[in-house]
């Protein structure tokens, strides 16, 4: 389980503080598949990463599995289980999307085994294997090849950000079977930062962030029919333009 | 015959861990140990002072010459002077190198020329390592000349290579290229504790459509200095393109001067130059694999550094 209690997160600007995240609470539950939602720039890429330390929390406590992980740094939480797939993949200059997925499955993996992980999010193997992790690979390739790193892992918990941006629509129902797998081979934890419909649609529960807090959470059935009902993002935007 | 000391520092320059197959001349402490040459590879030794010609007939291809130097001897100061006469049409592979183990408070010093003369349309890889250990209090010195002389349609692909443990560098290549002829380099350089390491390119584009790629790839830590410079002349309808990528830590210094000069309105020069830390998103993304911030510094730097 994944506790997040009370979490704040406040950036130093000049003399201002400024609130990215305000006290937050969020439970995710052993097993589950959870899509976070939401408009742009509410605070759900900050979130992903104050889950795996990349930021460090203002204020509050982050639990895995009822241990304090509030302190540890990313290489520690990594470690304990917790993955993180990028919503900007990182470039590198001279690693090789093999070395990129031997380093993630902590092991001296096969060639045939790397190339497994990249067939799962529908990239042929024998191109990629050698290419180098750089500008060079476009930005759907990039975005699979992170994928695969979080699969190449196999912890107990994935976090994916805006996995399905810059996919094409013919693997969309590959990656959506790619996270079912991660649920039903390892009883993973899944969380998923989308604003797709069809990713909401498989989602057990639905969290919906706004302005750096929940505003709301709730099982799918719930959540999403009001989604889908509510106002367009560009009406909400005039009618705060208006106040 | 080679003691354990110099068949590691083989191994470290040439990637030889037994009599490499082909033509060699091989020189351990100011002496040529061994040599072999081959129905179209012959070696010669200079007369008139310390070195070796190395001729290769017309035609000869899917060859192989290795020229490794070793020093293991504290205070041993050498200049040698190795030409390379390649003929017409060829296709050959050049390993040459240098390591240096100083457990000595005396300074080894190496100083390297080597000239090549390549003949038309022959193509030539040339391989180059330099390597220092030993924890004496004596300095590893290495100063290559490499000069380059490149007829029409000749390919020369150059791959220098210094990771570890020189000192002091000063590196100095020059190459003059004619009609149609290539001339690619690829430099990598790794510098730590106090060292010192220069390298200087001249690359002339006489002949028409003649061509050049020069990278360097480096990184410097600790308190090392870097200082590496790229002309590029352009006379006349031709293409330069020199890059110098560089990964700066800890309190090294690192200097990239850029230098095109173009002499015809059809020379095509570009020069780009980078100098930055690790960037954080590299460290952090290999850290979310698990790896500590330590062991993703290294297979970042060893993989920029391939
Ligand atoms: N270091 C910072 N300084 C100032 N503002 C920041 C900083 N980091 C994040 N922000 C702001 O915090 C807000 C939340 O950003 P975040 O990336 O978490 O949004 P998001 O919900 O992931 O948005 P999107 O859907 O567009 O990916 C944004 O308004 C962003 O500009
Ligand atoms: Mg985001």
């Amino acid at each position: 389980m994944l506790e997040i209690k009370n979490v704040s997160y406040r950036v130093e600007e000049q003399d201002a503080v400024i609130p990215i995240i305000e006290h937050l609470n969020l439970t995710v539950g052993d097993g589950k598949f959870v899509v976070i939602t939401g408009p742009n720039g509410g605070g759900k890429s900050t979130l992903a990463k104050l889950i795996m330390g990349v930021y460090p929390v203002t204020e509050g406590r982050i639990l895995l599995d009822g241990e304090d992980i509030t302190e540890l740094g990313i290489t520690e939480r990594a470690k304990l289980g917790i993955s993180f797939a990028f919503q900007q993949p990182v470039h590198f200059k001279g690693i090789k999307v093999v070395d990129l997925l031997r380093l993630a499955s902590g092991s001296r993996i096969t060639i045939n085994q790397a190339c497994e992980y990249l067939s799962r999010v529908g990239l042929c193997a024998r191109d990629y294997i050698q290419r180098e992790v750089n500008a060079s690979l476009s930005g759907g390739e990039l975005k699979r090849i992170e994928i695969a790193t979080v699969l190449a892992r196999g912890t107990k918990y994935s976090v994916f950000d805006e996995p399905e941006a810059g996919i094409d629509l013919w693997s969309f129902q590959n990656l959506i079977r790619v996270f079912e797998n991660i649920r039903e081979s390892i009883q993973g934890t899944v969380i998923i930062i989308s604003h797709q419909e069809r990713i909401l649609q498989i989602a057990d529960e639905i969290v919906v962030i706004e302005d750096g807090a929940v505003k709301r959470q709730g099982p799918r059935d719930e959540l999403l029919p009001e989604l889908l009902g509510t106002p367009s993002a560009a009406n909400n935007a005039c009618s705060r333009l208006a106040d | 015959m080679m003691d354990e000391i110099q068949r590691k520092l083989m191994a470290e320059v040439a990637d030889l861990h037994s009599m490499p197959e082909g033509a060699y001349n091989i020189r351990a402490n100011g002496i040529s140990e061994a040599r072999n040459t081959t129905a179209n590879i012959d070696i010669i030794s200079k007369t008139d002072k310390s070195g070796i010609d190395i001729r290769i007939k017309d035609g000869t291809k899917k060859e192989s010459v290795h020229i490794p130097v070793v020093l293991s001897e504290s205070g041993l100061k050498e200049t040698v002077y190795n030409d390379f006469y390649i003929g017409e049409d060829c296709d050959v592979t050049i390993v040459a190198g240098c390591g240096i183990h100083n457990s000595g408070a005396k300074d080894s010093e190496h100083d390297g020329v080597h000239r090549f003369f390549v003949g038309k349309n022959s193509r030539v890889r040339y391989v180059e390592k330099h390597y220092g250990q030993g924890d004496g209090m004596g300095k590893r010195i290495l100063n290559p000349v490499t000069e380059v002389y490149q007829e029409a349609g000749s390919y020369v692909d150059m791959e220098m290579a210094q990771i570890k443990g020189v000192d002091s560098t000063v590196r100095t290549t020059k190459a003059e290229l004619a009609e149609g002829a290539t001339l690619i380099v690829h430099e990598r350089l790794m510098t730590h504790g106090e060292q010192k390491a220069t390298s200087v390119y001249t690359v002339e584009l006489n002949g028409e459509h003649s061509s050049t790629d020069v990278i360097s790839r480096s990184v410097a830590k600790d308190a090392s200095e870097q200082i590496f410079e790229a002309a590029i002349v352009g006379n006349t309808v031709c293409n330069g393109h020199a890059e110098c990528d560089a990964i700066i830590m800890d309190k090294a210094h690192v200097v990239a001067i850029p230098r095109l000069d173009a002499n015809n309105v059809d020379a095509a020069l570009i020069h780009e130059a980078a100098i930055g830390k690790i960037a954080g998103d590299q460290l952090i993304k290999l850290m979310t694999l698990g790896l500590s911030e330590k062991e993703a510094e290294e297979q970042i730097i060893s993989g920029f550094l391939r």
